[in-house]
Order: structure tokens, then C-alpha cells, then sequence
């Protein structure tokens, strides 16, 4: 079994006819913390889907763990953390409920809840700060700590890969301030990671590999992009951490990091 | 009165019916609803009518063509619903015009088929209940629970967030099989005690009324499954008592009551349980992002 946990090749996507991904190379070794960045509409969420095999490609090949998604068997070394937690069509769910569905791709149908499990949940609760409001409904929680939610039950699957849609977007500081916690000690324990971000603010110290998608295709690989250099380009308007700001809500000041 | 009653062998009959109608729609109707797909029962009762009818024209039990016939539009309006397209909307639409039309169309050729017949499959007849009626009845019910037991916890991530069950390597057109297949299932057993029309009420009310009161899946789906069979067995004493109250439609009506109900109890407590986490933390307002 190949220890590469996402390698594409040529990897294209279209929606309707429309090319939203025109040949992408991603290789993801393992330890790796790879920050997708790219604005609105460039392509990285869907590159990321695509990595899952949750949007087929309409041409190249993408291998996880050096098997097509079709034919992964061992989800379990997944753990996908999606943009917005879902919440169905209004049944109730529990947060401990939710956290303990990320166990899922681990347990065989016939087996009851194991002691490995609980101990997974009750951690993964206690990483994110949940661990008191575990029954508390999901719907009933902020933003924040849905998102929160969504890590813990990534956190609870013990995968060994991370693959983050937007972690960070519209959550509070103090989320922000959690999951950079929360992903150092998973670097620590020597995890891969790969996440989806429109700036990288205090995740910036544990990424060790920038790609930059723009209209598509791969515009930059390699060591994070300075925000200085990269950010002066034309029609690039977003906000940083070190400009002041108003601690405001607009869709692209999710990155302002602590804002004292 | 009630030792009386459950020494008469149609009455018996009739309870064992509604317990494990009772007990069955709001357990399916649980993942159900969370997938929003409500009226997924109200589509297959329709189907099932020409199932039933079938039954008639052919001289089969009507309960077993209603079955098969169920189980195949049940799969058919999942394959439509999986492709996702906008048009499927009417497709499904078309096929449960179908079902009635083709129901009521067999029911007319079909030898010894009356009106009056096919009112009781879409109306319910609980008290015609037959022993061999009960054993089908018994054997879906096992088969439905089972489906629950085994899958419950699969399921609960399909209902919840389908690419989410996708990421983590279930088998998600299995499961929406499974879902919509045990869901026919359930019509048919529900057809007998509230009939076909009514059937779906009996997956969605329950469910509605419990997660007003509710805070975790597991619970809603727990307290659902004890409304539903207060309801069902609450209307057939009614129409015990009462020759003139139907007993399906009193089932619906006494389970619309309980939601009435409990939509007030409901507000009352979740108003306490604000101003609980209220002195806590303030909520915040998520931003929803447009990527």
C-alpha cells in the first residue's frame, strides 16, 4: 500500500461543460501541511472534492493512499472536514451524536461501541472544548462551534490524513485560535494535513507547502506564499491580520486572527 | 372493559396491527425525515395501490403484490431522486399519479374488486385484519426493526450528510436502497391500519411531535416510536368504543394532537434552555460564505 496519501495527475474537472480544474499535479507525502489557497471561484474546494473522489474527474487520474477513491477500502485513514456542518431535515442530533459518527468508517456493522471508541469521542470532545455541551442539540450551536464540531469529529475517525474545506471561514478567533492548536499537535504526532484556506493567518507557522490555484491550474507550489508578495497582485482585495481592521463579518475577514 | 376486549380474537388482532404500526413508521420515519424526504411514504402508498389491486386481478394476497410492487417503485423513485436531476421532481410525480390511476384502473377489471374494497387499503380497515394478515404484518415489522438495529448507526450519517457518508467509505447507494426499500416495507404494514393515504403521517407526525421535546437522535427516534404507538393503539380503542369513528383517520388526528401538543411544551422548554446558555456564552451568528 502506497504511504503517499493523495497523488492527481492531470486532474480535470468540469461542471456542465464549464472547466472549473484544467490539469492539476498534487502529490501529498506524508507530514506534509499543505495550505490550498486561491480566491473565490479558483477551483480549490473543488480540487479538494476531487482528491476524495466526491467529484469525479472528467480527465487524469487522482490516488489515495495509491488507490482510486472508488476502489479506497481504508476510509478510516481519512478524516474530511467539510465547509458547513449539515443538519438535515430538523431531527435533533447531539453533539456527542455527530463527534461520535466520525468513528464510523473504524467500526464494523455488527460491533457494538467500544471502550476505543468512547475514549476517541470523549478526547476528540475534550481537543475542541465541546466536552459540556456533548448533549446539547448541533443546530443550537454558534458558528464557531459548529465548525468546532466538524474537527471533533474528524479528530474522533483518528485518521492519519486531514483534509479541511475552509476550517476557518466566518468562525471566531477564538476557533481560529483552537485549530491552530489542535493542527500543531497533530504535526507534532506526525499527521498529514491538507486544508483549503483564502489567507493562512495563525495557521501560518505549522504549513510547510503553499499551492496556489488560480483559474484552474496550479499558479505556485512550494513554500507558502509571503502575503505581501503574493496579495499585491491586481484584484487580490482581501484583508490581513496585520492591517488593521474592523473586526467585522464579511466573508473574506475570517482570517484576522486574535483581534487584541 | 379493556380484559373484555383483549379476549376477542379481532380485537387482538387488530392491536398486535397497530403496536407494530405503531412501533415501525416513526423508527423509518426518523431517517427519513432527516434526509427531507418526508414525503417518500406518501409516494410509495400511491405506488402500492396498483400492488394492491394487482393482488386482486391476479388472486394473490393483496399484502404480497403490495409488497413487491412497493419495493419496485420504492427503488424507482430512489434511482430518480440519485440522479438529481431538476426534472425529477416530475418524474416522481408521474409515477405516483401512475400508481393511483393503476390501482383504481385494476381494481375495476379485477373479479370481485369494488370500490368498497379499495377504500379499505386507502382508508385502513384494521378490524378486517386477518391472522395470515398479521403474521406478513409481523415478519415486515421484524425485518424493518432489524434494518434500524443493524444499520442505525450507518444510516444516521447517510441521513445527515451524504458526502460526508461518501467520505468516510459507506456504502451510500446501498444505504439509499436500503432506506428506501425498508420504508415500502413499512407502507405495507401501515396500509392495513391506516391506509394508504394515510400512511406517511404515521412515519412523519410522531417525529415532528418527539423532536420538539428532543435533543439527540437517538431519543427523537426513542420518543417517536413510543407517540406512534400511543396513537395507534389511542385510535383503535376510539373506534372500539365508537363504531362511527374510523380508525385510521382518528389515528392521524389523535397523533396531529400530540403535536400540537408537545409544540407548546416544546417552546416552553427550549425558552428555558436559552436563557440557560444565554448567561453562559452569547450565540454568535454564523457567516454563511459564498465560495
Amino acid at each position: 500500500m502506497s504511504e503517499t496519501a493523495f497523488a492527481m495527475t492531470g486532474g480535470r474537472v468540469s461542471f456542465e461543460g464549464k472547466p472549473v480544474l484544467r490539469g492539476i499535479d498534487l502529490t501529498v507525502r506524508p507530514g506534509e501541511v499543505v495550505a490550498l489557497l486561491g480566491a473565490n471561484g479558483s477551483g480549490k474546494s473543488t480540487l479538494v472534492r476531487a482528491l476524495l473522489g466526491l467529484t469525479p474527474l472528467s480527465g487524469g487520474t487522482t490516488l489515495v493512499y495509491g488507490s482510486p477513491p472508488a476502489r479506497f477500502r481504508d476510509w478510516w485513514r481519512i478524516g474530511y472536514v467539510p465547509q458547513r456542518l449539515h443538519v438535515g431535515g430538523g431531527v435533533p442530533a447531539s453533539v456527542h451524536e455527530v463527534v461520535a459518527s466520525g468513528r464510523i468508517a473504524r467500526q464494523s456493522r455488527f460491533r457494538r461501541t467500544s471502550a476505543a471508541d468512547r475514549a476517541a469521542v470523549a478526547s476528540a470532545l475534550e481537543a475542541v472544548r465541546l466536552a459540556d455541551r456533548e448533549g446539547d442539540p448541533v443546530q443550537s450551536l454558534s458558528g464557531g462551534q459548529q465548525q468546532r464540531v466538524l474537527i471533533a469529529r474528524a479528530l474522533a475517525g483518528e485518521p492519519d490524513t486531514y483534509v479541511m474545506d475552509e476550517p476557518t471561514a466566518g468562525v471566531d478567533a477564538e476557533t481560529q485560535k483552537l485549530l491552530a492548536d489542535t493542527l500543531s499537535a497533530l504535526v507534532l504526532d506526525g499527521k498529514t494535513v491538507v486544508l483549503v484556506a483564502h489567507e493562512l493567518g495563525p495557521l501560518e507557522p505549522i504549513i510547510t507547502r503553499g499551492v496556489v490555484i488560480r483559474e484552474g491550474r496550479v499558479a505556485h507550489d512550494g513554500r507558502p506564499p509571503r502575503p505581501e508578495g503574493d496579495c499585491a497582485r491586481p484584484g487580490h482585495e482581501h484583508q490581513h491580520p496585520h492591517a488593521a481592521v474592523e473586526p467585522g463579518a464579511g466573508p473574506l475577514t475570517g482570517w484576522q486572527g486574535d483581534p487584541r | 372493559m379493556i380484559i373484555e376486549l383483549l379476549q376477542e380474537e379481532l380485537f387482538q388482532l387488530a392491536l398486535i396491527a397497530a403496536l407494530l404500526v405503531g412501533l415501525c413508521a416513526p423508527a423509518v420515519g426518523t431517517f427519513i425525515v432527516q434526509r427531507r424526504l418526508s414525503l417518500l411514504g406518501d409516494g410509495i402508498g400511491h405506488v402500492a395501490l396498483t400492488g394492491v389491486a394487482l393482488g386482486f386481478l391476479t388472486g394473490t394476497a393483496p399484502v404480497l403484490t403490495a409488497v413487491i410492487v412497493s419495493v419496485l417503485g420504492a427503488v424507482a423513485i430512489e434511482l430518480v431522486r440519485a440522479r438529481g436531476r431538476t426534472n425529477g421532481d416530475v418524474a416522481l410525480a408521474l409515477l405516483f399519479y401512475g400508481g393511483i390511476a393503476g390501482g383504481v384502473m385494476l381494481m375495476g377489471i379485477a373479479p370481485g374488486g369494488s370500490t368498497t374494497k379499495l377504500n379499505s387499503y386507502l382508508f385502513g380497515a384494521i378490524a378486517s385484519v386477518t391472522p395470515e394478515d398479521i403474521w406478513i404484518i409481523a415478519a415486515l415489522a421484524a425485518a424493518v426493526i432489524a434494518v434500524v438495529v443493524i444499520f442505525g448507526r450507518e444510516l444516521f450519517v447517510l441521513c445527515q450528510d451524504e458526502e460526508m457518508a461518501r467520505a468516510s467509505g459507506l456504502p451510500v447507494r446501498f444505504l439509499s436502497l436500503l432506506i428506501a426499500v425498508t420504508a415500502a416495507l413499512t407502507v405495507v404494514i401501515a396500509m392495513r391500519v391506516v391506509g394508504l393515504l394515510l400512511v406517511s403521517a404515521l412515519m412523519v407526525i410522531p417525529v415532528a411531535t418527539s423532536q420538539q421535546l428532543t435533543r439527540g437522535f437517538r431519543t427523537t427516534m426513542l420518543l417517536a416510536m413510543l407517540f406512534g404507538v400511543l396513537a395507534s393503539v389511542g385510535g383503535l380503542l376510539a373506534s372500539t368504543y365508537s363504531a362511527k369513528v374510523p380508525p385510521g383517520a382518528a389515528i392521524v388526528l389523535l397523533a396531529l394532537a400530540g403535536f400540537v401538543l408537545a409544540l407548546g411544551v416544546g417552546r416552553f422548554v427550549r425558552r428555558g434552555r436559552t436563557q440557560e446558555s444565554s448567561l453562559s456564552e452569547r450565540p454568535k451568528l454564523r457567516v454563511e460564505e459564498v465560495a
